[in-house]
């Protein structure tokens, strides 16, 4: 069998000494390359910790992180990042701003002065894939929040990262804005086949998005479920009216409830 | 997309076909009424000047205070016209002074204020030391530096120098040490350097905050270059002003004021339309004519 891209084996993490919080504990999982995984929990169960220990932000204070074959000390160069608030930088356009990446990481960062328009090009295809077209030259503050959350999404994406690390990146939209992006969001992932992990508490948008979904308990977390999720893609607003995938969401919801009250929850 | 286009372009929607004569009238009502507003908003300073001047006039006619107290503004004008060669030269000196002061402390108070606020280690190590030197009165230091450089115009430099260095410092190393985590987070996993995060995020991000420092610092650098003139100097406002009051001639103290003053608000407008021209996007709206048309009324 090959070997998963993500490896992810006994991880902890305690914060601010041995005396501190405790936000992880004993968790483990794989993903395989292309994957797209959703992680759901309760709030505060340590969700964004996992993806800043993956990227390699931060040090683990026990176990192993492995990506891509190699043991990670220290921040990759690989992933692309997106969080529930947009963070685009006020004084860029957003053409400027989803070209940031670019800027940075190589092999692009040498090659950005020659290959300049060839990299516009792809990032006006980008931004058209969102549905962005024509919004190049604009600030980011004339923009609405969804738009702005669909350019940031292309930050994470123009330079064709392998590992793409969602934080609840829809979080702070309404409802219809949300259900538009997840089919932007599945449309790109089709495209691209990133291996994504999706961290959220929606728990419609894990099981519209993924393929499989990860369960965490409260803190410290731990995976303590995890369901498949078979829906043939592309999947449509419609397929979340389907019976299946309301009583896959309505299991997601009782292992969130358990995990709340602290019991352990069988794997399915 | 029907969600989200409709905020981007207020005249779009207002020059759009289709539109009734009423509601095409409302627009031009209020945008007339955004107009006039602005008009005044532009006068109104104007019109606060002479209003005090006219009150301080009426004022010392009324009470008839001696002009050795309180001159009236005519008589200042008066002393303007009479002294206005002295008073060009000694401005011009001022200025000279001040403006050199001031470019060091530009230079300096950007390069401090990168470092410090790029390294938390310079920030804690710094700090205390900044604020230290930062609580001693200038006017004392006056003397130490007659010490060192004599009589002239070195020591008004060096003051100018030393009391707008100081928030220039601060402003840059705040703006560049408050870049939001998550955008750190963004370009960490992307592979940026510590240099990159700077020079990408964190400089731009300080440039309103820097501006925001020089029109203090411009002020306040016309205060320590004149607060060392008095003290030690042949040449410059405060000197003249020192020398007018030795002969009791008040009107000529009152002119070496309003002199001041008006160097301090020309060098005071040049650095605002110096920050509205390179850093327009974090004063947006405040600008934007739309907004103004659609908010006015």
């Amino acid at each position: 069998m090959e070997r998963p891209f993500v490896e992810i084996s006994e991880v902890a993490m305690r914060y601010g000494g041995v005396e501190g919080t405790l936000a992880l504990q004993g968790t483990s999982m794989n993903i395989a390359k292309g994957e797209f995984v959703a992680v759901v929990g309760p709030s505060g169960c340590g969700k964004s910790t996992l993806m800043r220990l993956v990227t390699g932000l931060w040090p683990a204070t026990a176990g192993h992180v492995v990506v891509a074959g190699t043991e990670v000390a220290g921040p990759l160069s690989i992933a692309g990042m997106a969080f529930q608030n947009p963070t685009l930088l006020p004084w860029r356009n957003i053409l400027d701003n989803v070209m940031l990446p670019l800027e940075v990481v190589e092999p692009h960062r040498r090659q950005l002065r020659a290959k300049r328009a060839e990299y516009e090009k792809q990032a006006k295809d980008l931004l058209a894939l969102v549905g962005l077209a024509g919004f190049e030259a604009k600030f980011p503050w004339q923009l609405s929040g969804g738009m702005q959350q669909r350019a940031s999404l292309c930050r994470a994406l123009i330079h064709e990262p392998a590992l793409l690390m969602l934080d609840e990146p829809f979080a702070a939209l309404d409802i219809f804005t949300r259900e538009d992006l997840w089919s932007v969001l599945q449309d790109v992932w089709m495209v691209r086949r990133p291996t994504v992990i999706l961290v959220t508490h929606d728990l419609r948008e894990a099981a519209f998005l993924a393929d499989r979904v990860l369960v965490m308990s409260s803190r410290p977390g731990r995976i303590i479920a995890e369901r498949k999720v078979h829906f043939p893609r592309p999947r449509t607003l419609e397929t979340t009216y389907a019976p299946e995938f309301v009583s896959l969401v309505h299991d997601l919801r009782e292992y969130i409830s358990a995990a709340r009250k602290g019991e352990e929850v069988a794997h399915a | 997309m029907p969600d989200d286009t409709g905020a981007i372009r207020p005249a779009a929607v207002a020059n759009a076909a289709g539109m009734s004569p009423e509601a095409l009238k409302r627009l031009e009502e209020m945008a007339a009424a955004a107009r006039r507003r602005r008009r005044l908003q532009a006068w109104l300073p104007w019109l606060v000047i002479v209003g005090m001047f006219v009150v301080w006039e009426a004022a010392v006619a009324a009470f008839s205070i001696p002009q050795f107290v309180l001159p009236a503004p005519t008589d200042i004008a008066a002393s303007m016209v009479k002294w206005w060669k002295p008073l060009l030269d000694n401005s011009w000196q001022t200025l000279m002074t001040t403006l050199i002061g001031f470019g060091f402390a530009i230079v300096f108070g950007l390069l401090l204020g990168i470092a410090i606020g790029s390294s938390t280690l310079l920030y804690h190590g710094l700090y205390p030391l900044l604020i230290g030197f930062n609580s001693i009165p200038k006017v004392a230091v006056v003397p130490i530096l007659v010490i060192w450089f004599g009589i002239g115009t070195v020591p008004a430099v060096i003051t100018a120098f030393l009391i707008s260095f100081f928030p220039i410092v601060v402003n840059v190393a705040t703006g560049i040490a408050t870049v939001e985590p998550e955008l750190r987070d963004v370009l960490r996993a992307l592979g940026a350097r510590h240099t990159d995060i700077i020079r990408k995020v964190g400089l731009p991000r300080a440039m309103p905050y820097f501006f925001a420092s020089l029109k203090i610092s411009i002020t306040v650098a016309f205060v320590g270059s004149i607060i060392a003139e008095t003290v030690a100097a042949n040449k410059g406002i405060g000197h003249l002003m020192i020398l007018a009051s030795s002969r009791f001639d008040v009107p000529l103290v009152f002119a070496g004021l309003m002199v001041t003053a008006i160097m301090g608000v020309a060098m005071y407008v040049a650095a605002v339309s110096i920050e509205n021209r390179t850093t327009g996007w974090a004063t947006r709206g405040q600008n934007d004519q739309q907004q103004v048309k659609f908010g006015g009324a």
